[in-house]
């Protein structure tokens, strides 16, 4: 495989739970324009939530903003959302998929299905986010992730609304980066331009 | 640079999806069941629960089991079954067929519902509860189909846990039910046992979307998060199927994340209500439409059966070239 192809990041995946909202509005809020991935987020609500979360982010986010649909193809530069009460997957041809299947980490969507499945997809060319949160779910995912070659994110427990979801991420595997939430975008924004933070 | 790490993190996904198309082949030529068509993601997730669950370390050690231990294969197969549902589930779907399809299945003499891929029925009490409420059920068969015999059981069964039967009122409530959920389930220690009345009109009965025919004349289908595990090209077929099984203005009612707009068969449907995904079959002339291909059709019942036949005929050919030899011999 072209070794060169392979140093360059592909796509983002968030994971956010209990004080979420806020994070995400500070993150999604000061995307470029021109950012070159596509962002994939979970993120725990609860499961009679509406379907039109994404808009609370569309207004002050210069990216779209879009709920994934089922079998739909991933593009850059779009923010995703999983739908509320199913699990979302990457398919190896760079489309989403849904499942019903039980909740995992007592949540449904689970950060830990999207990380992992992505990190099968994306490999060493995957970025890996996980947010504030009250429990443990993406950890799992997370190593998945750097195990896979690919660059981890933690936001640092100290600045998040709910710390244990970041702690739990930081004690199950070794994490590239541990930020404050306000640094997390130039970070990732300057991988995604020279594939080095 | 690319670290020894990600070369074997690479090497590793290579082989695991190898590994993959094998045991599904393998379970194709065994017994039938063919989910060689199934988005794999998902699939993959539940064929790795299996290996941790049974202490095995790689997926291509699945394949003896499959083929040599059937319980295994049995316990695999209910994995691959999502037998996750609920009564009443997404219950403003319950709503629009209570207060928009309802109206127009009223004046037909005979109903047929179509509960493709039920589950362990759930669907399917909460569907007799709602035509029995709107005084169709007595004109009203359910076919209630899904691939696996254990949930299919557990549907005829329709033995509920109790704890989950507040969930399931609230999700009858909103979905415009006015009675006492209560009446129709007894409860048993801590299960709620629904009442016999309401399987009355209901067959039960095996099928497989993936490699079974058509299911005749039906007024509605309801399918609804079965599609989403399923390719592009599999979910076509399926359609395909669906839009032979239905009669004219029937109904295919899908789950909120399903969609048929993506589908070849897409001008076959118009939106009938579009947010809760129940579409209305359209006539158009029969030109437009491709012809079944059959070849998807084949079962590995059909394949098992003549390649037997074929091997015994080789067999019986090498017996005849024998004897031929030996006759030219004698003489």
């Amino acid at each position: 495989m072209n070794k060169k192809y392979r140093k360059k990041y592909e796509a983002v995946v968030i994971g956010v739970s209990a004080g979420g909202t806020n994070a995400l509005k500070m993150i999604l809020s000061s995307m470029p324009a021109d950012f070159s991935l596509p962002v994939i987020i979970v993120q725990h609500l609860h499961p009679n939530s509406k379907n039109d979360m994404p808009d609370l982010y569309n207004d002050s986010c210069r990216l779209k903003v879009k709920q994934a649909d089922e079998k739909e193809g991933i593009v850059r530069g779009c923010i995703y959302f999983a739908p509320p009460n199913y699990h979302l997957l990457v398919e190896d041809d760079r489309t989403f998929s849904l499942s019903v299947e039980a909740p995992v980490n007592f949540s449904r969507p689970s950060i830990d299905v999207l990380f992992e499945s992505a990190s099968d997809v994306y490999g060493a060319s995957l970025i890996g986010v996980v947010l504030t949160g009250a429990n443990n779910d993406g950890s799992r995912g997370l190593k998945k992730i750097k195990d896979g070659g690919g660059l981890t994110i933690v936001q640092d427990p100290d600045t998040a609304e709910y710390p244990s979801m970041p702690t739990s991420a930081i004690a199950a595997s070794k994490i590239d980066y541990v930020v404050p939430l306000e640094d997390i975008v130039s970070v990732i924004v300057k991988l995604s331009e020279t594939g080095v933070g | 640079m690319k670290d020894n790490k990600d070369v074997n993190s690479d090497d590793h996904n290579e082989n695991e999806n190898i590994e993959i198309r094998m045991l599904l082949e393998a379970i194709f030529l065994k017994y039938g069941y063919d989910f060689r068509n199934y988005a794999k993601a998902s699939l993959k997730r539940r064929i790795n629960q299996r290996m941790t669950l049974s202490g095995l370390e790689k997926i291509s050690d699945m394949i003896h089991n499959v083929l040599y231990d059937r319980l295994f294969f049995d316990k695999f197969l209910t994995d691959l079954s999502i037998n996750v549902t609920e009564m009443f589930r997404d219950p403003s779907f319950f709503l629009s067929i209570r207060n928009r399809v309802i109206s127009e299945l009223r004046e037909l003499p005979y109903i047929k519902v179509w509960l493709a891929g039920c589950s362990t029925g759930e669907e399917v009490y909460s569907m007799s509860i709602l035509l029995t409420e709107e005084k169709l059920y007595e004109k009203t068969r359910i076919y209630a189909t899904d691939f696996s015999q254990a949930a299919l059981n557990k549907a005829k069964d329709g033995i509920y846990k109790l704890n989950d039967m507040k969930k399931y009122t609230s999700n009858y409530q909103h979905a415009g039910g006015i009675e006492s959920f209560s009446d129709y389930y007894s409860t048993k220690y801590d299960s709620a046992i629904m009442n016999q009345s309401l399987k009355k009109n209901v067959t039960f009965s095996n099928h497989n979307l993936v490699t079974d025919g058509v299911f005749g004349e039906m007024n509605v289908i309801v399918c609804r998060n079965v599609l989403i595990y399923f390719n592009r090209e599999l979910q076509d077929n399926v359609f395909r199927l669906f839009m032979d099984s239905l009669c004219e203005d029937g109904f295919l009612c899908l789950g909120s994340k399903e969609t048929i707009r993506l589908s070849k068969y897409s001008d076959n449907f118009e939106d009938f209500i579009k947010e809760e995904k129940i579409y209305k079959k359209r006539m158009i002339s029969d030109q437009t439409v491709d012809p079944v291909p059959q070849v998807e059709r084949l079962d590995g019942s059909v394949i098992r059966k003549s390649s037997v036949l074929i091997s015994d005929a080789i067999k019986k050919l090498d017996e005849l070239q024998s004897l031929i030899n030996t006759v030219n011999i004698d003489r």
